[in-house]
């Protein structure tokens, strides 16, 4: 393990409720986080599935995207520079997932962006908010006031007594539905509420206040159906729910097309649309719409008991040949019981059920391409 | 009479006579977390000190056992291939991971006996 300065590493406004857990904290993205609880990766990824998990993921960045003109189509118009998704159509209080992509085509990071009326909410990943608040100043900096939410922790309740419990403290909880946004009071805070996440379950992700976090997670953990869930249990959880992450599955190299998600990005923006290109890499990344790319992330079952891991090579055979793809996440699927893995392969060998090979401590063990999610999500359309 | 050995790298050794039952500690199954598979070498191997013999796999992670001395493998404990749990279960016990033919006894000079390891891990 990395040897760490840990009064180098940064912490969230619920780091001491963290370690009064028992939560054991190793540094992610230049923060001090609970990587598991005493329960342990495979009880929290369990309890998240059959109960309700809280994560802590104020690490991520938020930020606020305010129309210099007051017209939200502007503030929403100018952000399409940059993502290839239909930023305009997002009506108010609702949200999506998008990329910013590169000249290449390639991702600089995933993001979820939210219309809340007079401005967009914008969550990005903690290990490129720097660079994703320096890419919006340098180029919507005409049309938007960007403001970098500091103050706001973010917590996640996820699984299927979410709802549940969220209503206790805010009413308007059980008539969202999936990819519903905006703001609510929770407990009496002012609170932003969505209801998505990152584990493939039903469940809502509430922006609050630093101040107000902790005695929020808190109410939320007195619930006997709730369990604090560390970031081991928030990887697997993703991993069986088929969502990429970010400097693993999708990158600068990794179109959305190679990605497999095209369906986060709108026909508006595809060739023919009405808005069609006009984002960083879009003469690429439409030329792989139209005429398809050479390469394509696909789900991966392992035939056998042992996880098949990131890096880990594919072949097309058992022996012999030069590496086909490889494996850009993976590892043990708890809610299956068995192995689950994700990377790229040629597009030829992209079909579901076709047999490839891992390469494994020397072995080349056999695996499939399987459809993804490997769990089926439960989101509350 | 057995005699129970520790390595630095969290393996234990019972000794009885020329023969070593190697597993890891419980110590090493708390730190590991759940674990999910582990792969044990093929029986009649025959392993040198200290090169990697079996896997322990986590949810989260891969991790090597190494060879606490040199020998052949005599015999593999298949239960962990059906419930790997039982490394968390029972680690110095039932989760036995192979029994190694003693090549060389000087070896075992270099091992810590029960309170040398808690003082290792303490």
């Amino acid at each position: 393990m990395l040897a760490h300065d840990q009064d180098s590493l940064k912490r969230t406004p619920l780091h001491s409720l963290h370690v009064s857990l028992g939560g054991k904290m190793v540094p992610f993205a230049g923060y001090d986080m609970p990587v598991q609880y005493p329960a342990g990766v495979l009880k929290e990824h369990l309890q998240t599935r059959a109960s309700a998990g809280l994560f802590d993921v104020s690490h991520m960045g938020q930020i606020a995207l305010w129309p210099k003109s007051g017209r939200i189509e502007d503030a929403a118009g100018a952000l399409e520079r940059l993502v290839p998704q239909d930023i305009v159509a997002i009506a108010p209080g609702r949200q999506r997932y998008a990329q910013f992509t590169n000249a290449d085509g390639g991702i600089l990071d995933d993001l979820m962006v939210a219309n809340f009326g007079d401005h967009l909410f914008l969550v990005v990943n903690a290990a490129c908010k720097d660079a994703d608040e320096a890419h919006l100043r340098a180029n919507l900096s005409g049309d938007c006031a960007i403001e970098s939410l500091e103050g706001r922790a973010l917590i996640a309740l996820q699984g299927p007594k979410a709802e549940a419990v969220l209503a206790k403290f805010c009413a308007e909880a059980p008539a969202m539905k999936f990819m519903d946004a905006g703001p609510h009071e929770v407990a009496g805070i002012q609170c932003f509420v969505s209801r998505s996440g990152y584990t493939g379950e039903d469940g809502f992700e509430i922006s609050v206040p630093s101040s107000d976090a902790e005695r929020l997670a808190k109410m939320l953990l007195d619930n006997p159906d709730v369990l604090p869930i560390g970031l081991g249990a928030r990887d697997s959880l993703r991993l069986e729910a088929g969502l990429c992450l970010y400097g693993h599955d999708i990158d600068t190299t990794t179109t959305p097309v190679e990605a497999a998600l095209e369906w986060s990005v709108q026909k508006s923006r595809r060739s023919g649309g009405a808005r069609a290109g006009g984002f960083p890499g879009a003469d690429k990344i439409l030329t792989h719409f139209d005429n398809g790319a050479s390469r394509r992330r696909v789900g991966l079952r392992a035939e056998g008991r042992a996880p098949v891991r990131e890096g880990a090579l594919l072949f097309a055979h058992d022996t012999g040949g030069a590496p086909i793809g490889q494996v850009t996440s993976g590892g043990f699927g708890p809610s299956l019981s068995a192995p689950v893995a994700m990377g790229y392969v040629p597009t030829n060998l992209s079909a579901l059920g076709t047999k490839l090979f891992a390469e494994v401590r020397g072995q080349r063990l056999p695996l499939a391409v399987a459809a993804m999610p490997f769990v089926k999500n439960t989101y509350k359309r | 009479m057995t005699t129970t050995l520790y390595t630095s790298d969290h393996e234990w050794l019972a000794i009885d006579g020329d023969t070593a039952t190697v597993g890891i500690t419980d110590y090493a199954q708390q730190q590991l977390g759940d674990v999910v598979f582990v792969e044990l070498p093929k029986v009649g191997r025959s392993l040198k000190k200290a090169e990697a013999a079996a896997v322990v796999e986590s949810v989260k992670a891969a991790s090597d056992v190494y060879a606490p001395i040199s020998g052949e493998v005599l015999a593999t404990n298949d239960a962990l291939a059906a419930e790997p749990a039982l490394v968390n279960s029972d680690a110095q016990g039932k989760a036995w991971f192979f029994k190694i033919k003693i090549a060389d006894k000087s070896e075992l000079g270099g091992l810590m006996d029960e309170a040398a390891y808690k003082a290792h891990t303490a």
